[in-house]
């Protein structure tokens, strides 16, 4: 299952970047963000793969999707790639690559000798809140305050200027 | 408090007994695999069959006619019919579209229905996976169908098809919030996202009797958003006959079509099925507080019948909407959403979770 998966992710992400039809490369993204819930599953942390399911595949390819259906026509197609850009690009991601492998290749991984935690929704919402020694309480209500001010940018700049001449 | 209800895991449990006494246990896991799709294969089909015909039942009844009544007797093989015309009908390839995602379109569709319906629990001990974050998975997967809808109305290249997806997306994704708030709303009392454990919360009594009037503001919210989630009236604009043909499924044919057909009702059935599971008690008899006498006559009647009978009740509840009201318009139908629905459901579950923390509740 681990290879199907891990086959699915790679395919997809090369074939995300390949092809040529601006749709099917969100459709692409969609099947790798899939695969990567399912591993989340194999590893047994639903609340994670449900995550991913609800926020990645569920919420941004639909926005994606949304966007394209609203910008784009079908027969719309991208023109190949300059390739002074192409050489960089590939260039880039083999050196990122490079630095993973090296990364991965000098630690030394050995198999947990921990036993396995239950991933119980209580644990993560008291996690969260909670003000003593790795808690998370900090962090999150950041977050929240960042989302806040994200969101009444977002009212603000979709907004209206109904009177905008009465004004003047 | 001792219950005679009977568990459907000792069943499943002899069954496995008894394969494990046949073959190795890889096989045994492979059968088992193959033996719950076959289930829920035929349950799927049968029931899509049969809530077709339940639709059209309902609609003749409600609009003071007879209905389907020449196949059968009652008109009940209609359906079956209808169903060999549509395996028969010739697939049309459209030109100048995307063959590949308008191809792979219904299946998103269908497999999304099909991985929400292995999370509910349809009798004591009858469940295919029980998730400690049952609801949550439910929703994230049934978020996904609008993916298949999108892709639908694009790729038929059809102006009908994309206005009907375009629709579609903003109605599904505006009203999915309501929805979880709404379910959220439970789980603040239930205080578990475990489906199984929700259900074994209400022993009781059900959610929307224990939990006051919040509970029933909830369900009423559930009720109205999950109707406009599966697209259904009056909430079908994305389909709506009189302006757009037939929506985003203008331009399908035969099978695929019927995948839409059938995955739209199956959503119907999911939605019916999660909302009898979290307000009124899923596979729970009708229990009162500490009437030990009437409860051991209620559990008399075997789980799977209450699930049935619950989640058809809503599912007829949802049927009567579709009748009563006329359909909405695109800007009202996102007013009702932003302005009114979804203010009203975080409200109510401050609400809730005042009522939770003072232990108001029974």
């Amino acid at each position: 299952m681990f290879y199907l998966f891990s086959g699915i992710i790679l395919i997809c992400s090369l074939l995300t970047i390949t092809t040529r039809r601006i749709l099917r490369a969100a459709v692409y993204l969609l099947c790798v963000l899939l695969s990567t819930a399912g591993l989340y599953f194999m590893l047994k942390y639903q609340f994670m793969a449900a995550v991913q399911l609800t926020l990645y595949a569920g919420g941004i390819v639909v926005l994606i999707i949304f966007s394209i259906l609203l910008t784009h026509h079908i027969t719309h197609r991208f023109k190949h790639p300059d390739l002074v850009k192409l050489i960089m690009g590939v260039g880039a991601a083999l050196v990122g690559a490079g630095l993973v492998f090296a990364t991965i290749f000098s630690n030394s991984f050995q198999p947990a000798s921990v036993q396995e935690l239950p991933v119980d929704m209580t644990v993560i919402g008291t996690q969260l809140l909670s003000t003593e020694k790795n808690g998370y309480v900090l962090p999150f209500e950041l977050i929240s305050i960042l989302l806040l001010a994200a969101m009444i940018a977002a009212i603000v700049i979709a907004k209206k200027e109904k009177n905008k001449n009465t004004e003047i | 408090m001792t219950s005679n209800i009977y568990d459907f895991s000792t069943l499943t449990g002899q069954i496995h007994t008894w394969l494990s006494g046949l073959m190795s246990p890889g096989w045994v896991t492979f059968t088992e695999f193959v033996l719950v799709g076959l289930v829920f294969l035929l349950a799927y089909a049968l029931l899509g069959l049969f809530l077709v015909y339940a639709e059209r039942k309902v609609c003749a009844f409600m609009q003071n006619r007879v209905g389907p009544n020449r196949v059968g007797k009652w008109g009940i093989i209609q359906t079956i019919a209808d169903l060999i015309k549509l395996l028969l009908k010739e697939l049309i390839p459209i030109r100048k579209s995307d063959p590949f995602l308008f191809n792979l379109a219904p299946f998103i569709v269908i497999i999304c229905s099909f991985l929400a319906m292995a999370a509910i629990p349809y009798a004591k001990g009858l469940q295919a996976i029980d998730f400690n974050i049952g609801v949550f998975y439910v929703m994230a997967v049934s978020s996904l169908s609008v993916v298949g809808i999108l892709l639908a109305g694009w790729s038929s290249n059809s102006k009908y098809s994309l206005i009907g997806a375009m629709r579609s997306g903003a109605q599904i994704v505006s009203y999915e919030l309501s929805v979880g708030l709404s379910l959220l709303s439970i789980i603040v009392f239930a205080g578990t996202m475990q489906l199984s454990g929700i259900v074994e919360s209400q022993a009781n009594g059900w959610w929307i009797f224990k939990g006051h009037i919040p509970a029933v503001i909830s369900f009423i919210i559930f009720l109205i958003a999950s109707t406009a989630e599966i697209n259904r009236g009056p909430f079908d604009l994305a389909e709506a006959e009189s302006e757009l043909t037939a929506g985003f499924h203008t331009e399908y044919s035969g099978i695929k079509f019927a995948f839409f057909f059938l995955a739209e009702y199956m959503n119907m059935f999911i939605v019916s099925a999660i909302a009898a599971t979290v307000f009124l008690g899923g596979w729970m008899p009708l229990h009162i507080g500490n009437w030990e006498g009437f409860n051991q006559i209620m559990d008399y009647i075997p789980s799977i019948i209450w699930f049935i009978g619950k989640t058809f009740f809503v599912i007829w509840v949802i049927m009567w909407f579709k009748w009563t009201f006329p359909r909405l318009r695109i800007d009202q139908l996102l007013t009702l959403e932003w302005k009114y629905l979804l203010p009203i459901s975080l409200f109510n579950i401050i609400l809730i979770a005042f009522i939770v923390l003072m232990g108001w509740h029974f």
